[in-house]
């Protein structure tokens, strides 16, 4: 089972230390993490994409709810808008360019560099979209993929604030 | 203010009266400021000996103990008695010195990441990089150390933060934001345990260490002879109750009572407080206690649901857990369940074999606690601290002081040291095996140098006796580097070498005399007890198995 979990840390050096720490002493699996600021300079938010059963992730929301610098530990896998972006290096020999460009129209990505026979694509999506939108690419070969990890926020106007 | 001066300044305004360790390089400093202090230091041997007197003094206490370790080595040192307090949650704080902030990270001399290495052993650290939060940080340590659910806490000074200058203020309250322990249980769930407890026929309460540390002996007491139930601890658990009541059915697990083990595997009801379900204590998970439902007290959410299936969690501190459920609950009779509890205690008792000519280490127990039934009694690791735990009737809380979850050899006398620091007009032994003993046999110089009058008590069966215990049982009596041999060697001549007065004990008829020597001795007494070297601890039941699958 895959949950996202939505962590609001005070902003400090080594919070993220401590976090990757604590998956790891625990065996807990961690799919994807993505940290970065909040509205507050002294709160940052890090979604973590988990992989576990009902009962791991109890424990993973409680332990991480133990570290003194975690402020609050939400679970928003449902209900929520999941976004992640990712760069995709392509092949893209003169030929090829027409039909490349109109698949990442249909995904409503972006080519965001050109150079003599490859491109660099920008698509943001949930991790679905994004691992269509990869596949498709693989027959043109792909030279580098670069993904963020999932950030989530709730939908409506439920907050997960301190 | 220099720093350091403003560290000590604070110590002293917390309350702190003693502290334990060894100076160096990175921390001298504060040692300098601690020159002119009212703070009593006690210059340990080794680190992990003044961390582990400071856990002691803390478990004695129930105050936080102080430790002081220098940079790299000294940090390192540290860190197993950092983890031995983690594991049982004792609140302590470890003040380190650090080199200096501008050589952090560029392997410097005596340089050691001591944040990184104590982050999974710590209930929180602190790299102090600037000196105008060291006082907050101080503040905060002492309330994170011990609130909640305790634990170690560790504070890296980097040397020239403790050079700096600032103003002494120091702050009365913490705001820590993710950090507010619930004490208060849920109403809902409190109504839900006692019509669990009223409904109940066979109901039996399992005390844990949570008890001593929320200081909810006498609740625990009250509960159970109100409802009525039995009371069964874990090893951490022991003193929640007095042991000599006639409800208290000892300490359960691995080498608990054969009436406690068996009476929890038959109850309907486990009231469980302030404890973790280890492996230790209820064998085999899936089959521990079948028919019961659980309960389960605890002011750590995370311990709820861990190892065992709760059907009714209440978080929040013992005491007002108790407090509340109390009020709501009727006393009714379970006749049958108690002539049945009071059969398996008649049945199975606690039993060896005395012999005439060769002392057994459980008679060694059992002289201690008739001699002494008053004193605090620490014990080292292994046959010497099951034997202790089994024998020695606690009759108060925080008398009994024992390294659970870590399972730390050489704990014990460090710890009788901490206590004997808080408490010097108790008589403290260390009950302790010749392996254990010499992992920090260092520390006779330290009791000796303070005055510090403990009295050690070494089951001496020249083996690791328990790793020796599972050899004969489950690897064929093959006596892997379990026997210790040292014809030559005298723990009698070792203490007296140190200062401290030695005894050797060879005869059963003996062993009295010697204990009560011991306690006349105006020194530091070590009694050397050759005991049956190849005595078993029973009962026993086998890692991984059910509680009721009991050899011996």
């Amino acid at each position: 089972m895959k949950r996202t979990i939505a962590v609001l840390v005070e902003n400090r050096p080594g919070v993220l230390a401590r976090v990757a720490s604590l998956f790891r002493r625990r065996g807990f699996n961690i799919d994807s993490l993505s940290v970065g600021t909040t509205e507050r300079d002294d709160i940052s938010r890090m979604t973590i994409v988990v992989n576990g059963d009902e009962r791991t992730i109890e424990q993973v929301v409680k332990q991480l709810n133990k570290l003194i610098e975690v402020i609050k530990v939400s679970d928003v896998s449902e209900n929520s808008v999941h976004r992640e972006l990712a760069l995709i290096k392509v092949n893209a020999p003169p030929d090829r360019r027409g039909e490349i460009i109109e698949i990442a129209n249909i995904f409503r990505a972006r080519i965001v560099d050109v150079a003599r026979d490859s491109f660099v694509i920008e698509i943001t999506g949930d991790e679905d979209k994004i691992n269509a939108f990869i596949d498709l690419m693989r027959q043109y070969g792909i030279k580098e993929v670069a993904r963020t990890g999932v950030v989530s926020m709730a939908r409506g106007s439920k907050v997960t604030l301190v | 203010m220099r720093v350091a001066d403003a560290i000590v300044k604070a110590l002293e305004k917390e309350g702190v009266e003693v502290a334990f360790g060894i100076p160096g390089g990175a921390i001298m400093e504060v040692y300098d400021a601690l020159y002119d202090s009212s703070i009593t230091h006690i210059l340990a041997r080794h680190e992990q000996g003044a961390v582990h007197m400071a856990d002691g003094y803390a478990r004695a206490t129930g105050k936080v103990g102080i430790a002081f370790a220098t940079s790299g080595p000294g940090a390192t040192n540290t860190v197993t008695g950092i983890a031995t307090a983690y594991m049982d949650s004792s609140p302590i704080i470890v003040f380190t010195g650090q080199v200096p902030r501008a050589m952090i990270g560029n392997d410097a001399f005596q340089e050691a990441d001591i944040t990184g290495i104590t982050m999974p052993i710590t209930k929180h650290n602190y790299l102090v990089t600037d000196e105008r939060e060291v006082l907050r940080i101080i503040k905060e340590a002492f309330h994170i150390a011990s609130t909640g659910r305790p634990g170690p806490v560790l504070i890296d000074l980097p040397k020239d933060v403790t050079q700096a200058d600032i103003e002494f203020d120091y702050p009365d309250k913490v705001d820590i934001m993710g950090y507010k322990p619930k004490i208060q249980g849920h109403p809902r769930q409190i109504k839900r345990a006692v019509e669990l407890i009223m409904k109940s026929e066979r109901p039996i309460i399992l005390a844990g260490g949570g008890v001593r540390i929320s200081n909810a002996h006498r609740e625990v007491l009250e509960l159970a002879e109100k409802i009525p139930a039995f009371v069964v601890t874990t090893l951490m658990g022991k003193g929640a109750i007095p042991e000599e009541h006639p409800l208290c059915l000892g300490f359960i697990g691995m080498h608990g009572t054969k009436y406690g083990n068996y009476a929890i595997m038959d109850a309907d009801l486990i009231i469980a407080v302030g404890c973790r379900f280890s492996d230790r204590t209820v064998g085999k998970f899936d089959e521990f206690a079948p028919n019961a439902k659980i309960i389960h007290i605890d002011i750590d959410p995370a311990e709820i649901g861990k190892n065992v299936r709760v059907d009714v969690p209440i978080v929040g501190d013992a005491k007002h857990v108790l407090r509340e459920i109390i009020k709501l609950i009727e006393f009714k009779a379970r006749k049958e369940w108690f002539e049945y509890v009071s059969e398996l205690k008649r049945k199975y008792p606690l039993k060896y074999e005395f012999h005439e000519k060769v002392i057994k280490p459980q008679f060694v127990v059992e002289k201690v606690y008739e001699i002494f039934p008053d004193a605090i009694v620490t014990t080292e690791v292994g046959q010497n601290q099951m034997w202790a735990a089994q024998y020695f009737k606690v009759k108060y809380p925080r008398q009994f002081i024992t390294s659970g979850g870590l399972g730390t050899m050489g704990f014990g006398f460090p710890a009788a040291i901490g206590a004997k620091v808080a408490f010097p007009d108790k008589v403290v032994i260390d009950i302790a095996g010749d392996g254990s003993f010499l992992m920090n046999i260092q520390e006779l110089a330290t009791a000796v140098d303070y005055g510090i009058n403990v009295i050690v008590c070494i089951l001496n069966n020249a083996y690791l006796g328990m790793v020796r215990q599972w050899q004969e049982l489950f690897y064929d009596k093959r006596y892997s580097a379990t026997r210790l041999r040292y014809p030559e060697m005298s723990f009698e001549k070792i203490a007296k070498g140190f200062g401290a007065h030695g005894i050797t004990v060879e005869k059963p008829s003996e062993v009295e005399d010697a204990l009560k020597e011991a306690s006349e001795v105006d020194k530091p007494v070590v009694i050397d007890f050759h005991v049956e070297v190849e005595e078993n601890v029973f009962p026993f039941v086998p890692p991984g198995r059910s509680l009721r699958e009991v050899i011996g």
